[in-house]
């Protein structure tokens, strides 16, 4: 076991390696670069003073001999200066944090409270009303576009019913305290929220009814109905157990989308996340940061598919490296 | 005596006429055809296609014609007319759902019926390339890897990695700003953005394909073509593609909607489609200004309902081939 997880681990700093060269030579292929974008238009920039400011932003080596210095300063835990921020890429990742991890994290309990019991729900109802119901949702969430779900959502229960407030993360200018601070922000995270949870629950849910039927059909099951268990101990006991295995694996894979959360969301409601931030960064050409965001989260995936791997293996006795 | 023997002959024969022998391939049809919310999903499509097919040669309108309006008559008068250039022209923008404009004129003037058919062109386009281009590509490396595995297979697994670890959204902005950079036109960026998307996504297919092969490879049926000694190229494409076949159809009408949708967001980023030209995710964009999104509903939601209306379709066809080509599913 040991030994997997540091054999994972060392092909994950290859993986990473090559996502760096990947990203790396993609961002820099971006004619036009930071100091031409402030610059331009500004009569009193010389040209020297353009070499200088490059100079300053590291951009004036080419893209091999900038990689290298990147990778140098990486390895080490800087990831540069935001051209934008004006601060550590760190930093600011740390900064904006909290919002996305508050989202995506509430989000997600949700998420995973609605979708274990329905699709368990579902999958003990197979080919009935209720079933198609609940499916019928699940795939209608996957397929909604979440900037349009996010537009109705805005119209109906912001602008129509003014019931609650069309973006941002508080009441500006009110200077709330305490709880009803509180309850303000959360006021603000009900529609992103709702955004989240119904546009993500559905592979969830189909994932859990999916293994629900499998494990329904098994022969252990069978036996516990024959023994004559109460059908709600053969659900809660025999069944239900056995499909945790695979829901405990999903928890590898949300992990990665805990933090880049949901950038289109993030963005339609105006709140201050990661996301948001990188979205932000794409516009101003702000490579140190896009650079940053985007290794944290490709080493949080690599992470999160390494997690569920010795998660499965935990609770299934029979997984074996 | 010979009497009975005649009859026995002919009920045999009847039994057998009658004997209706399905082969797997309409089995799969027929429990495809009884999951309800899979017919609901094909009837959808093809309502879809004609829509946007036949659509744009039956509305009198072009994509990006705009339309102007005479301020003193109220006379409307097509882009194309001389008397556009007269002093009380102004541009019909935003005009309400009328006899000669079904679901009235968006911001810039243009009738939003007209650019809702070209828009579900593009849409529709984008989903059926985008996922041939990921299913060429994804299968070949897939099937390599899972075919000599070893150091091969050790490569492209890792690839395999590296493009599933990149955040999609902030790595497909910046390419757009790449190809905006570098002077794409218009009209050609399309092409580019789907060859893009193609590459990226072929790393899941690649995954799926390679599981499929490893266990196919173990065959005895698998064994006997090694025996026959036929190249190794024929083994691949003639024994085992054709049995990930069913998987491979899976995954294309599941990623078609996928595609559809991340086209959508794409182009309401405004790195998508790009202007003149309509797609159903930059006819949504115009929610950004409050107004249109508090009044003008009119010019927003139909494309908006478009998008969902047609990934549902693709989702609900996909689950139903998911569950009609798994044999345990019988009902």
């Amino acid at each position: 076991m040991k030994q997997y997880i540091i054999k994972r681990l060392l092909i994950s700093i290859l993986v990473l390696f090559g996502v760096s060269i990947l990203l790396y030579g993609i961002a820099h292929m971006v004619p036009g670069d930071y100091v031409s974008n402030i610059s331009s238009g500004n009569q009193n920039i010389t040209p020297e003073m353009e070499q200088r400011m490059r100079e300053a932003y590291g951009l004036d080596k080419g893209p091999v001999e900038g990689y290298i210095s990147w990778l140098g300063d990486a390895i080490r835990g800087d990831f540069g200066t935001s051209f934008v921020y004006k601060e550590p890429v760190t930093s600011i990742i740390i900064k904006y944090m909290p919002a996305t991890l508050a989202l995506a994290g509430i989000s997600m309990v949700l998420e995973l409270l609605l979708a274990i019991p329905l699709g368990i729900l579902a999958a003990r109802r197979q080919y009935s009303f209720t079933d198609y119901t609940i499916v019928a949702i699940a795939i209608v969430g996957i397929s909604l576009p979440s900037f349009f779900f996010a537009a109705v959502l805005k119209r109906v229960f912001a602008i129509g019913l003014g019931v609650l407030p069309i973006s941002g993360m508080v009441t500006a200018r009110a200077n709330f305290t305490g709880f009803a601070l509180f309850a303000d922000m959360a006021k603000h995270f009900v529609l992103p929220v709702t955004v989240f949870v119904l546009t993500s629950m559905g592979s969830y849910l189909r994932y859990v009814r999916t293994n629900m039927l499998e494990v329904l059909s098994a022969d252990y099951v069978r036996t516990a109905r024959a023994k004559g268990l109460p059908e709600r101990k053969v659900i809660a006991k025999h069944a239900f157990r056995n499909t945790l295995i695979p829901i405990v694996t999903l928890f590898g894979s949300m992990i990665p989308a805990l933090f880049s959360g949901a950038v289109i969301t993030e963005s339609i409601f105006a709140l201050e996340g990661l996301g948001n931030i990188a979205l932000k960064a794409v516009y101003a050409g702000d490579i140190p940061y896009l650079m940053g965001f985007n290794m944290f989260i490709a080493a949080l995936t690599l992470i999160g598919t390494l997690v569920s791997d010795v998660l499965y293996a935990v609770v299934d006795p029979r997984v074996r490296y | 005596m010979e009497d009975l023997q005649e009859r026995n002959q002919l009920e045999q024969d009847e039994f057998e006429q009658n004997q209706v022998i399905l082969t797997p391939g309409q089995l799969v049809a027929k429990r495809f055809f009884r999951n309800k919310l899979a017919c609901v999903g094909l009837g959808i499509i093809i309502v879809m296609i004609l829509f946007c097919a036949i659509g744009p040669f039956i509305s009198p309108y072009g994509e990006y014609e705009i339309f102007y309006i005479n301020s003193t008559t109220g006379e409307e008068v097509r882009m194309k007319e001389d008397s556009v250039g007269g002093s009380d022209m102004g541009i019909n923008v935003k005009a309400p759902i009328s006899s000669a404009h079904w679901l009235g004129t968006d911001a810039d003037g243009r009738d939003v019926m007209t650019r809702l058919m070209y828009g579900g062109r593009i849409s529709l386009f984008v989903g059926i390339i985008v996922v041939a281009i990921e299913l060429v590509i994804g299968v070949l490396m897939g099937g390599i890897a899972g075919y000599y595995g070893g150091a091969v297979d050790m490569i492209i697994m890792r690839l395999v990695e590296i493009f599933n670890s990149i955040p999609f959204i902030p790595l497909m902005l910046i390419i757009s700003s790449v190809l905006f950079a570098s002077g794409v036109k218009p009209q050609h960026k399309i092409f580019w953005i789907m060859g893009i998307m193609g590459v990226l996504y072929w790393a899941g297919v690649a995954r799926l394909v390679r599981g499929q092969i490893l266990s196919l490879r173990e065959l005895e049926y698998m064994q006997a073509a090694e025996a026959t000694g036929i190249r190794t190229s024929k083994k691949i494409l003639k024994h085992l593609i054709p049995n990930v076949m069913p998987i491979i159809i899976l995954i294309a009408t599941m990623d078609i909607g996928g595609v559809i949708l991340t086209e959508s967001v794409l182009s309401y980023l405004g790195v998508g489609i790009a202007w003149p030209f309509a797609s159903w995710g930059n006819m949504v964009d115009v929610v950004k200004q409050s107004v249109i999104l508090k009044n003008y509903i009119n010019i927003w939601l139909p494309p908006g309902i478009c998008i969902l209306l047609t990934v549902l379709a693709w989702n609900f066809i996909g689950d139903g081939m998911r569950d009609a080509f798994d044999p345990r599913m019988k009902r």
